[in-house]
């Protein structure tokens, strides 16, 4: 699994970091996502995927096959 | 339950869409439906009144998924098509062309309408904003407009001022609140955000109930107060709230009362769920029943409702949460604060423009935490919300009796 973000559409909320700390976290000044890592081993991938299903700006895109 | 062999979501927005999403994502092979009132692909609305009504994003920059993404769920997009009637008893759906759509399991998803007034509207220059359609009305007619009102000091009317004051347009906000949001924000942060929207030259006309337009030839040219004098107008927004689109559910057998009311585990009856701003909900957390219009409900009520439709049985007792971006400020609000709520900062500086508020009730407990832009932060202190929304623990009946 390959995830990338992007960055202008990430409205701040933060959902995907209580989901997936492992994986997400948010910049201080902004609240912007921050990718901790892009490529998570696989006891990660639910909560990546559910975090990309609830992010409010579909700001997360999943390459299962990457 | 068993798990039903199809499945049909009737709406398809955000709600819809994710409903949809998460069955797959569980491992659900069966049947899907996914029946929406609009044309295109699934599109998200809180840019509506931001980015696309600015001209900074292009319409197709508002769509939920690529083609692939939703070419992979392997359900089947029935696009502008309406549901008309449902029969809740045999989980039939029938669409404004006449089909007739039956599955073990329906979820109603089909949101809200924007509410008109009687008085304000009929003439050319009024708008309202829920479509991306309408987004791409408003903002043709923005970029010639010189005199703005919005009537409504909700989160969409602030927003779409902010959006058109930025645009260089002489906009005046009007409602019957103190400040803009106060409802949402409660007395204190809403003036705060009256202060912002002053400082960016927009003209803030506070306690003020708009009942008629002026026109001139069909065309607004002001919008009249119950009391005062007109304000004048060559294009006006009005954006007075929204209601749950259930008209279609009138003989459906379902229990209507601002929303399609379900028990905690978002089900309206036997197979029959609602997710997103069209469904009303008991909250066990709170005791009471509530129904949430906001981005983030969307989501998570379905994931919720993807779930029960599998037979997890879980009740749905969410901290409610938004934002908004206004004017370079971003807020973030997790709970529901109250108008009367002590409001206490517990991170950052109110002058500096960045702090963390907590909202008290009067024993002292928090409610509510609101960022001004501190995102991150806030986040970080809705921790201390969850003991309040979280629904008490199923005591087992051993376990009691020890």
């Amino acid at each position: 699994m390959k995830i990338t973000v992007d960055e202008e559409k990430c409205c701040g909320a933060g959902q995907c970091v209580l989901i997936a700390p492992e994986v997400f976290d948010q910049r201080d000044e902004d609240g912007i996502v921050i990718l901790l890592d892009a490529a998570p081993v696989a006891e990660h991938h639910e909560g990546v995927r559910e975090s990309a299903g609830v992010c409010p700006a579909a700001a997360i895109h999943l390459h299962e096959d990457a | 339950m068993s798990t039903p062999s199809d499945v049909l979501v009737v709406g398809a927005s955000a709600a819809g869409l994710a409903v949809t999403e998460s069955l797959r994502r569980k491992g659900y092979r069966g049947r899907i439906t996914l029946l929406g009132e609009e044309e295109g692909a699934p599109y998200d609305r809180p840019p509506l009144s931001k980015q696309v009504l600015a001209g900074t994003w292009e319409a197709e920059r508002t769509q939920l998924r690529t083609r692939d993404v939703l070419d992979a769920l392997d359900a089947e997009l029935a696009l502008g098509e309406r549901a008309v009637a449902l029969d809740a008893a045999t989980r039939t759906v029938r669409t404004a062309s006449g089909a007739e759509l039956r599955a073990e399991a329906v979820v109603l998803a089909t949101g809200l309408h924007a509410r008109r007034l009687p008085g304000l509207s009929g003439a050319t220059g009024v708008h309202v904003l829920r479509t991306l359609g309408d987004a791409g009305r408003l903002r043709e007619e923005l970029l010639k407009a010189e005199r703005v009102v919005v009537v409504g000091d909700g989160v969409l009317g602030a927003e779409i001022a902010a959006t058109a004051r930025l645009m260089g347009a002489d906009v005046t906000m009007t409602g019957p609140q103190a400040a803009p949001m106060q409802a949402q924000l409660g007395h204190d942060i809403a003036q705060r955000l009256a202060a912002l929207h002053t400082e960016h030259g927009v003209r803030l006309r506070p306690d003020t109930l708009v009942d008629g337009l002026e026109t001139a030839d069909g065309r607004v040219t002001g919008v009249r107060p119950v009391d005062g004098d007109p304000l004048p107008a060559d294009l006006v927004v009005t954006a007075v709230g929204s209601t749950p689109a259930t008209d279609w559910l009138t003989h459906s057998g379902l229990a209507l009362r601002d929303g399609v009311e379900c028990d905690s585990r978002c089900r309206a009856a036997d197979g029959i769920y609602a997710a997103g701003d069209v469904a009303r909900f008991h909250h066990e957390g709170l005791g009471r029943s509530l129904r949430l219009e906001n981005r983030t409900n969307a989501t998570e009520q379905a994931m919720l409702v993807a779930a029960n439709i599998l037979g997890e049985d879980r009740p749905y007792s969410p901290v409610p949460y938004f934002w908004t971006d206004q004017l370079g400020v971003k807020i973030q609000v997790y709970g529901l604060p109250t108008p009367t709520a002590t409001v206490r900062i517990v991170e950052g500086d109110t002058e500096q423009g960045r702090f963390v508020a907590q909202y008290l009730d009067d024993e002292g407990r928090p409610i509510a935490v609101l960022g001004w832009n501190m995102p991150k932060q806030a986040r970080q202190h809705r921790q201390a919300l969850l003991d309040r929304y979280a629904p008490a623990p199923r005591v087992e009946p051993a376990a009691a009796s020890r």
